[in-house]
């Protein structure tokens, strides 16, 4: 493996041979203590969006409530992303321990993960973890539940308002912010809802350290990262490697020698071409992602990539904001009016203006992140759309 | 209470202090500048999905939505920068290309919210592909009182959000995502079909032509110009004081006397009151409700059923129909007066006035659409003939005005025509929350005491409700009549709400128990008839506080207050019905209901 | 009678998981995983369940792909046609599965037995083509190895 692309093995590392060690040894540490070391440590979310941890879990505690609730967002549901599965699949017993450090933290009484249906296989084997979860909170005195509630297809709910809406038994539209979850989550109660690696990072900071932890990655990219690897690659698959690698090297890893394009962050994130591969890094400062790297090499067709994600959005939108809802309809016809010859090439520039309005006005982040591929897409690949 | 919070802001450059929480949009206001919306209802929760509102913040990368965001110390805002400007226009050009938008085919052309947003944004080539050949839109045309047209709808949900905060109905929702997300009924079935009461709150509420009354303006000219028939027309007393909204004057005007001269330049036959009948429902309802508690203290009857309820509210009986229907036997069995006055129109009227009932067409105009379906009911047709022929909204009316290029305003006042013209004060109240109760009480008290109600006035202000609220009051009845002496002492407990919401919560208390009431008085709409949904648009809180005050000022300013002493009343039980609840009453007045399907 | 089967499946989930609408969604899946489906009456009587209106509960199921508002098969086959299996063949699946089956995307077989849908991504994008049957995922597919699948679920 190339220098720069660094293996790690922080995530999937074997458990301990006692059974929620660290748990066991962070519970008796203060709150604020544990804060700080999430603070030192760096950490962002794994989500995609990427804020720090700690303030996340400082604002909820600090809100004056009666409860609290702590999710775990395991509706996976972005094109290109399966990392989540191989966690659940692989150590859940981290993903539970980090939720129940949350729970002491913040103090709350009851936990939530929120599981896509797409993954309903996962179940058995979480339910059998959660009992073992159980036994040994029992045994260590602690106060808090762990419940799974599943989605059923639904790519919206993994936004986090829409997901609160669902598990209320709602529709999954997302909710106007402010308020914030840390102040008005699930139940309208301050809830902290992290993803999924998220919460074995927060496991992994309270075993090793910050110091430990902020040697991996980059200034603003602490840590590694789960990779999950595919398109027109040899080495489809999952792979924790380390933030802030320049996406050349990447390729050079995973590329099959023929790359033409790598999409950083599924279909809601950006498209880069050959020529920038040098100088992108994955990572906070440069391409943030959600984990998911899909690689094109020349026999593709760009359109057809971007046709794909339209329709995807088209149909995931929750449809309740005006320009997500007509706007991924417009631009998918809008690319296909082109091709046709029945709009003129500058109507590109139409769609163009389109999307930044999209990103600018949208209620929430799926409508805002379609610009994302669409633009870096037409822009980096105009004479495909053409003809 | 602790003191608010002031915030300072700066909008387009001017400062503004408001109160913590202030939305943006409503700040901006303070700084007199209007930002566009489509979404937002006064009346209802903010939703923030249309995205028109969006406004600039200084620092921000994105826009936000005015409606939805709470002000900030020190927040910059700018609502008119190009940035702004395209992307309300590209917004409006999305709703546009999804829209059925030929305007002059729409029943709402001329009053679209969306039409007025893209004439303001001179959206004349459209930017965008025509969607609408793609979507598969369907109108629902079965409904007697409203039309449903998806092609027409902006997805805002207004309607979805008042038929659930106001009406706690939810016969309407949001189905599906993405795409082909919609507003629809339970499996899509027709409106018809399902639980709702056709208040037409949506309809008052809905921004577009996407949801509007059915109407009957064309009918009613043509029975206007057919020389064979007599058309008589009755006006709901929530009518008069909200018409001029519809022909440009300012809420709260009292125009009885313009409207009475607009109808009769417009051809009708005879002009007459559905106040007249009000004072009539007053008699019945009142005794029936003195005859329901001798029956249930005297008698010890256990079958009597009490609380009594208002039944004049057609959105209200048919929501009870729908979700309480246990308690049918428990609305007092008077037809609303829009119904009496159609039983009697064709009976009573017909005789004076020497006509065949045949040939009469009886056409009413009142603030509500639930009246529409009312008057379609198999039950409404006691005189041998369809009771009410064709029921017109207020709005309805207003575009009859405008169509026959009346000055409205310029009207002089006229009186109405005789008989069943005649009305009171207490008739006038029906048109606000409380003032059934209001008006039976200065009847039944004196019929009980011999004495006027012990009130200022007349004015029995504990049971005049407010909007949104749930008013309960209790009467003490002493130094009784001889023959009402069972009533010595009995405290009587009323209580009134309006908004169906409200109602749920009423009869959901008496169902459990935990409300000992002798009188409930329900109107579906907020505010009573005088927020209904057929009043003219936009109708909200502000605005019906204003129809409120003209309510109980035109009742001050009548000569006549309580119904009893309604000569025309005296008359027509000396003439035709002899007493109250008797044989003719029963046969014209009086109806039953229809237990239906909650689900 | 069948009603009365309906009706225990549907008490027998709302005593599980109570009243409240919280529990709506996991009632509705519950109803999907033992009839495949979410039919009007079933809805109309998780409303009266759960006292919400009929068409909040319509609402909300017709929001998730998962709660199907119309009649399935005992298997439903959902291929996932995002980008990467999209890439990797999925039209020569789904073309394997119509032959075999003899019916079309969006169609159910006519002894009630398969439906087959397309679906957004499953989360096997390195795996592609990939489809779920029910809940079992099977990835990694060709055609060769969907006619296996496809007529092992024949024999069942």
């Amino acid at each position: 493996m190339s220098e720069l692309v660094q293996r790690v093995d922080l995530i999937f590392g074997e458990y301990s041979d006692q059974k929620y060690k660290t748990l066991a040894e962070t519970v008796g540490r203060s709150n604020e203590d544990i804060i700080k070391d999430l603070l030192d440590s760096g950490l962002k979310g794994r989500g995609g969006a990427g804020f720090p941890t700690a303030l996340k879990w400082k604002f909820t505690m600090e809100q004056p409530a009666d409860e609290r609730f702590v999710i775990c967002n395991a509706d996976e549901g972005e094109p290109g992303t399966f990392k989540d599965r191989e966690i659940l699949s692989k150590v859940p017993r981290k993903v539970f321990a980090g939720m129940a450090i949350c729970g002491k933290v913040i103090g709350a009484k009851r936990g939530f993960m929120y599981l896509r249906g797409e993954y309903k296989s996962l179940l058995p084997g979480l339910l059998k973890e959660i009992e073992i979860y159980d036994e040994t909170a029992k045994k260590l005195g602690i106060d808090f539940k762990i419940e799974i509630r599943m989605g059923s297809g639904a790519y919206i709910c993994g936004e986090e308002s829409a997901l609160f809406e669902s598990m209320e038994g709602k529709r999954g539209e997302p909710r106007n912010k402010p308020p914030y979850p840390t102040v008005s989550g699930f139940m309208n109660k301050p809830t902290v809802i992290n993803n999924v690696e998220t919460f074995v990072n927060v496991l992994m900071i309270c075993r090793i350290g910050p110091i430990q932890f902020r040697k991996l990655g980059t200034h603003d990219s602490r840590g590694s990262k789960v990779f999950s690897v595919s398109g027109d690659t040899p080495k489809a698959g999952i792979y924790e490697l380390e933030l802030g690698m320049p996406l050349a090297e990447f390729v050079e890893e995973f590329g099959d020698g023929d790359t033409k394009a790598v999409q950083v962050g599924g279909a809601s994130g950006f498209c880069v071409p050959r020529k920038k591969f040098k100088d992108t890094i994955i990572g906070f400062e440069g391409v943030p992602t959600g984990g998911s790297m899909m690689i094109f090499n020349s026999s593709r067709s760009m359109y057809n990539v971007l046709h794909n994600y339209l329709e995807f959005f088209e149909e995931e939108s929750c449809g309740q904001c005006t320009p997500c809802r007509v706007g991924c309809q417009q631009l998918r016809k809008g690319i296909e009016a082109v091709k046709r010859g029945d709009k003129p090439v500058v109507y590109l520039e139409q769609l163009m203006k389109l999307s930044e309005t999209m990103k600018i006005t949208a209620k929430c982040g799926l409508g805002q992140s379609v610009a994302n591929s669409f633009s870096s897409i037409v822009s980096n690949f105009k004479e495909e759309m053409i003809y | 209470m602790t003191k608010t919070k002031k915030i300072n802001i700066k909008i387009d450059g001017i400062n503004v202090s408001v109160e913590e929480g202030t939305t943006i949009l409503n700040a901006a206001l303070n700084a007199n500048i209007h930002i566009p919306t489509l979404c937002y209802h006064k009346d209802l929760c903010v939703a923030g999905n249309c995205r028109v509102c969006v406004v600039e913040l200084k620092g921000a990368k994105n826009l936000v939505a005015s409606c939805a965001m709470p002000v900030s110390e020190g927040m910059e805002v700018f609502t008119n920068t190009g940035k702004v400007r395209l992307a309300r226009k590209h917004i409006v050009e999305l709703l546009l290309s999804e829209h059925n938008a030929d305007c002059t085919k729409c029943y709402k052309n001329g009053n679209c919210e969306l039409q007025l947003l893209a004439s303001e944004m001179l959206t004349g080539e459209h930017m965008f592909l025509d969607l609408v050949p793609d979507q598969h839109y369907t109108i629902d045309m079965f409904n007697p009182a409203i039309i449903k047209d998806d092609s027409r709808c902006i997805r805002c949900q207004r309607c979805v959000r008042t038929c659930e905060e106001l009406q706690s109905v939810s016969a309407l929702g949001v189905a599906y995502k993405g795409d082909k997300m919609k507003i629809s009924t339970f499996f899509e079935h027709p409106m018809f079909e399902v639980v709702c009461t056709n208040c037409g709150q949506c309809v008052n509420r809905c921004p577009t032509g996407a949801l509007v009354e059915r109407n009957y303006v064309d009918e009613v000219w043509d029975a206007i110009y057919d020389p064979t028939k007599h058309v008589v027309v009755q006006t709901a007393p929530a009518v008069r004081i909200a018409l001029g909204e519809s022909l440009g004057m300012n809420p709260g005007k009292i125009v009885t006397g313009k409207m009475v001269a607009a109808l009769k330049r417009l051809g009708f036959d005879s002009v007459l009151d559905t106040d007249f009948t009000a004072d009539l429902t007053i008699i019945e309802e009142g005794n029936e409700l003195l005859t329901r508690l001798k029956r249930a203290l005297v008698d010890k009857d256990k079958k009597v059923a009490l609380p009594m309820a208002t039944s004049c509210s057609p959105g209200w009986i048919k929501f009870i129909e729908h979700t309480f229907p246990e308690y049918l036997p428990n609305l007092s069995t008077c037809k609303s007066p829009q119904q009496m006055f159609g039983a009697l129109a064709k009976t009573y009227y017909a005789q004076k006035r020497g006509l065949d009932p045949k040939n009469i067409v009886s056409v009413s105009i009142m603030p509500c659409t639930a009246k529409k379906f009312e008057a379609n009911r198999p039950e409404m047709r006691s005189s041998g003939y369809q009771d009410v022929d064709y029921v017109l909204t207020t709005r309805e009316l207003g575009i009859m005005i405008k169509q026959a290029g009346l000055a409205f305003e310029s009207l002089p006042d006229e009186h109405f025509d005789s008989i069943m013209g005649e009305s009171t004060g207490a008739a006038v109240i029906f048109g606000s929350t409380g003032g059934v109760m209001e008006a039976a009480l200065r009847t039944a008290y004196e019929l009980v005491t011999g004495r006027e109600v012990p009130f200022d006035g007349l004015n029995i202000t504990p049971v005049r409700g407010t909007e949104g609220e749930i008013r309960e009051a209790a009467i003490k009845i002493t130094d009784v009549l001889p023959e009402w002496k069972f009533l010595e002492g009995v405290e009587l407990k009323c209580v009134v709400a309006n908004g169906l919401a409200n109602a749920k919560k009423v009869m959901q208390a008496v169902k459990d128990g935990k409300a000992d009431y002798h009188f409930i008085e329900i109107m579906a709409c907020p505010g009573g008839c005088l927020g209904g949904g057929g009043q003219p648009i936009p109708t909200d809180r502000e605005i019906r506080n204003k129809r409120k005050e003209a309510i109980y000022q035109e009742d001050k300013g009548m000569p006549i207050r309580k119904s009893h002493e309604n000569p025309e009343i005296k008359q027509i039980y000396a003439e035709f019905l002899e007493k109250p609840l008797g044989h003719k009453s029963h046969e014209l007045l009086h109806t039953h209901y229809t237990p239906r399907k909650r689900y | 009678m069948a009603t009365n089967n309906n009706n225990q499946i549907i008490k027998t989930l709302v005593d599980k998981y109570g009243r409240d609408r919280t529990s709506l969604m996991p009632i509705l899946q519950g109803i999907v995983e033992q009839k495949n489906y979410l039919s009007d009456t079933d809805m109309t009587e998780v409303a009266r369940e759960l006292d919400l209106s009929a068409a909040q509960v319509y609402g909300t199921a017709t929001f998730y792909s998962f709660l199907d508002t119309v009649p399935r098969g005992k298997y439903v086959i959902r291929v996932c046609k995002t980008i990467t299996c999209d890439m990797h063949g999925k039209k020569l699946i789904v073309q394997t599965i119509e032959n075999m089956l003899k019916i079309k995307v969006g169609e159910t077989t006519q002894d009630k037995k398969f439906t087959l849908l397309q679906t957004n991504c499953l989360g096997w994008c390195h795996k592609g083509p990939s489809m779920l049957i029910n809940d079992e995922v099977y990835a990694d597919l060709t055609p060769e190895k969907t006619h296996e699948i496809i007529a092992e679920y024949m024999n069942k």
